[in-house]
């Protein structure tokens, strides 16, 4: 962690964080954006584009070179998915969850070798992991862990189910590290731990991939577990730690669908400013109608609004500071920013953008899971409300 | 093994340009400074050169431009580049095609090289006369338009796009190739690449570090730019329409006859 530095406020990003941007952008132009239409129309899992995220080392941002990964920093990495969820929500949240929920448990709390065996493929991005929290009666209230784990000896026997577990069941997934309760704590609490459950463990499954209303080309899936066996040190970071650290875990990946919405919201803007400047009504282009005009407008500034909370979030981690606040409001802004965005671009685009021809009528789509995933816009509201002391 | 490859710096070839009436020269300002996109496609060839041949095989990026474009060459390092000498001298502005090819001459003897390789066309002068120049300066035998080039066993073999197919052409090192897009597409510079550029040098190389005769910049410049005029607009095509291939071809024959084409 670096240490701060006061040379005042300013809004430059460097070299290498510029670079990485511009390389995400390009990759979004040319290699996602193009593909997106028929990998959403197939519900199919960009394996192709994740094979060549990997090979230029964008499954392992934020993780030292010593554990597969590049060592560079937040803020690169929220440009990074911001870039390509502009090119594809469905690739950008692979990304982020991969990255933020699937890898970074691994690099906080594993151990040194739980880091060399799981994280460095993850960082090099020749697996994929899956983060499995929410659960079909506990989504919200995620301590309300039902899934069962008891330590039999060697091993833990698991009993339970998750419910829509990100990359969870790719071909190249390697496992899911799931909450599971594992006893009760002396205050009358369910002790939660945090279990490494490998893809071919016996008695484990998960389901097909849901049918769902948007991020088509991402894997979603349930997770059953019937009297699933894994080693007994197959535990991630002490037994009975588990509720701390997926609330850590989730602080984090905050930045990254902060992300994942600033990409979109920008890929939509993108669409709707060169739509208005070419549909003719009334005798000129619809964007020379100030109600269309104020539209534009608007999306322009809540975008750039939200960027600079995604970034001052970015910030904060990467400067060691409390980043808890930030994060959550931008979050929960970006993901609002984002409906709002999608919304009015398919409005200017008319009827046309009612149509599957027409990329709003996906990102329509997309943005609404935003507002729901990783906590929902309530939840973030009460996790504000909390850090302001109500 | 040292491989020098030439890297014009132009500006955004998506932007939008003008010529500037009273100089007669591209106005710059505002416009985004980028690697000549040909040329990224001479750095794809170098790396694959240095791939096959491993070892001590070097790649040194080569740049004659403005020294406020230093920075733009660290693109070229992270792609996998292992260096690059900006040659850079206000005296050095308004060179032509001579005078450029003349001094970078010079630059590049003074960096040592086992063959030097160029793109094919720059996006802004679009002359493509610097490489055939260099070869000329440099004193090495040059092969222009290659597909495809091999070095082995000291030797080097390359294939020559003509008209209607390839030449295999094989000569001695050191020497200067030019290459076309058929080379393959340049890679992404890859996240490691980027991190590891910022450590990468960029030497800058002034005229007075070099054995030149002053035939440099624009007073050297063997040419004047009279006028400049925008190329004249075509003509929209002519839709031939026939109800079927037969009439198509008549149609389009009598067309040619007309224009006496036939
Ligand atoms: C595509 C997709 C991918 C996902 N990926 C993952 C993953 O990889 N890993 C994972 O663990 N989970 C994942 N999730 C689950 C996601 O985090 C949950 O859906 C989310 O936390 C909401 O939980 P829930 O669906 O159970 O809704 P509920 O918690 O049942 O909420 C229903 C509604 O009630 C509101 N609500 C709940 N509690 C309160 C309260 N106290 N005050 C006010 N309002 C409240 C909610 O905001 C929501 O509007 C994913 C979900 C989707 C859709
Ligand atoms: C508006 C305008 C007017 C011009 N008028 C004239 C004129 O009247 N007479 C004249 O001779 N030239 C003229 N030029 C060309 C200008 O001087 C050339 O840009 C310069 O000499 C290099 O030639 P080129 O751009 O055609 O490069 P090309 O020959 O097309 O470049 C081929 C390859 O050579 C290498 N190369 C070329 N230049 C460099 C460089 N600076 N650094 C590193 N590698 C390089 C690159 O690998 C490049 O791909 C004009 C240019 C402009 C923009």
């Amino acid at each position: 962690m670096q240490a701060t530095m006061n040379a005042g406020l300013n809004f430059d990003i460097t070299a290498e964080q510029e670079a990485i941007q511009r390389l995400c952008r390009e990759l979004a132009d040319d290699l996602i954006a193009p593909a997106a239409e028929e990998l959403d129309a197939k519900s199919e899992f960009p394996y192709d584009i994740v094979a060549k995220l990997a090979e230029l080392g964008l499954l392992g941002i934020p993780w030292p070179e010593k554990y597969g990964g590049i060592g560079a920093d937040t803020v690169s990495y929220a440009l990074a998915v911001m870039e390509i969820a502009r090119g594809d929500a469905s690739v950008g949240i692979t990304l982020a969850a991969h990255t933020s929920l699937g890898s970074a448990p691994f690099y906080y709390f594993g151990s040194e070798e739980q880091k060399q065996r799981y994280l460095v493929p993850l960082a090099q991005g020749t697996t994929l992991w899956g983060f499995g929290l929410t659960e079909p009666g506990a989504g919200s209230d995620a301590g309300n862990v039902q899934t069962r784990a008891t330590l039999a000896g060697d091993h833990w026997v698991i009993n339970g189910a998750k419910a829509f577990i990100t990359n969870s069941g790719t071909r190249i997934t390697g496992g899911t590290t799931i909450t599971a309760w594992t006893g009760m704590r002396p205050d009358g609490r369910k002790e939660i731990t945090n279990l490494i459950v490998p893809q071919n463990t016996p008695g484990f499954s998960a389901s097909k991939k849901y049918r769902k209303m948007g991020w088509r080309a991402s894997d979603t899936r349930e997770l059953s577990f019937v009297d699933a066996q894994i080693p007994a040190e197959n535990v991630l970071g002490g037994r009975g730690r588990g509720f701390k650290q997926f609330l850590d875990i989730l602080d984090g990946g905050r930045i990254s669908v902060a992300a994942v919405s600033l990409g979109l919201a920008s890929a939509a803007f993108e669409a709707a400013l060169k739509y208005a400047k070419e549909r003719q009504a009334f005798g000129s282009a619809i964007g020379k109608f100030q109600a269309i005009q104020f539209k534009l407008a608007d999306m322009k500034m809540e975008i750039e609004h939200a960027k600079l909370m995604m970034l001052k979030a970015a910030w904060e981690k990467d400067a060691g500071r409390d980043y808890v606040m930030s994060a959550s409001l931008a979050k929960l802004y970006a993901g609002e920013v984002s409906r709002r965005v999608c919304n009015e671009a398919v409005q200017i685009h008319g009827g046309y953008g009612f149509m599957d021809e027409y990329p709003v009528s996906r990102y329509y789509r997309d943005q609404k899971v935003n507002e729901i995933g990783e906590g929902s816009n309530e939840i973030q509201r009460l996790i504000i409300a909390r850090l302001l002391g109500l | 093994m040292k491989i020098v490859v030439t890297v014009k710096l132009v500006p955004d070839p998506n932007a939008e340009k003008k010529i500037d009436a009273g100089s007669k020269r591209l106005v710059r300002t505002g416009i985004e400074t980028v690697l000549n996109p040909y040329d990224e496609y001479a750095i794809e060839g170098a790396l694959k050169i240095k791939e096959s041949l491993g070892g001590d095989t070097t790649v040194t990026i080569f740049s004659m431009a403005p020294a406020a474009s230093k920075e733009v060459l660290r693109k070229a390092l992270a792609m996998g580049a292992d260096d690059a000498v900006l040659l850079t001298d206000p005296a050095l502005e308004g060179s032509d095609v001579r005078g450029t090819a003349y001094a970078m001459a010079q630059g590049i003897k003074q960096t040592g090289f086992d063959l030097v390789i160029c793109g094919g066309l720059a996006d802004d002068g679009s002359t493509g006369g610097v490489p055939g120049a260099l070869a000329e300066y440099l004193g090495v035998p040059g092969f222009t338009n290659c597909r495809q080039v091999e070095v082995a066993g000291g030797t080097l073999k390359v294939q020559r796009e003509t008209d209607s197919g390839y030449q295999v052409v094989s000569g001695p090192l050191p020497a200067l190739v030019s290459v076309t897009m058929a080379i393959g597409e340049p890679r992404y510079a890859s996240l490691k690449g980027i991190m590891g550029a910022k450590k990468k040098s960029i030497a800058t190389l002034a005229l007075a570090a070099l054995s030149v005769d002053g035939a440099v910049g624009g007073d050297g410049a063997k040419t004047e730019v009279r006028a400049v005029a925008a190329p004249p607009v075509r003509e929209k095509a002519r839709v031939v329409e026939a109800p079927d291939g037969a009439a198509g071809a008549r149609a389009i024959f009598d067309l040619l006859k007309e224009k006496k084409l036939v």
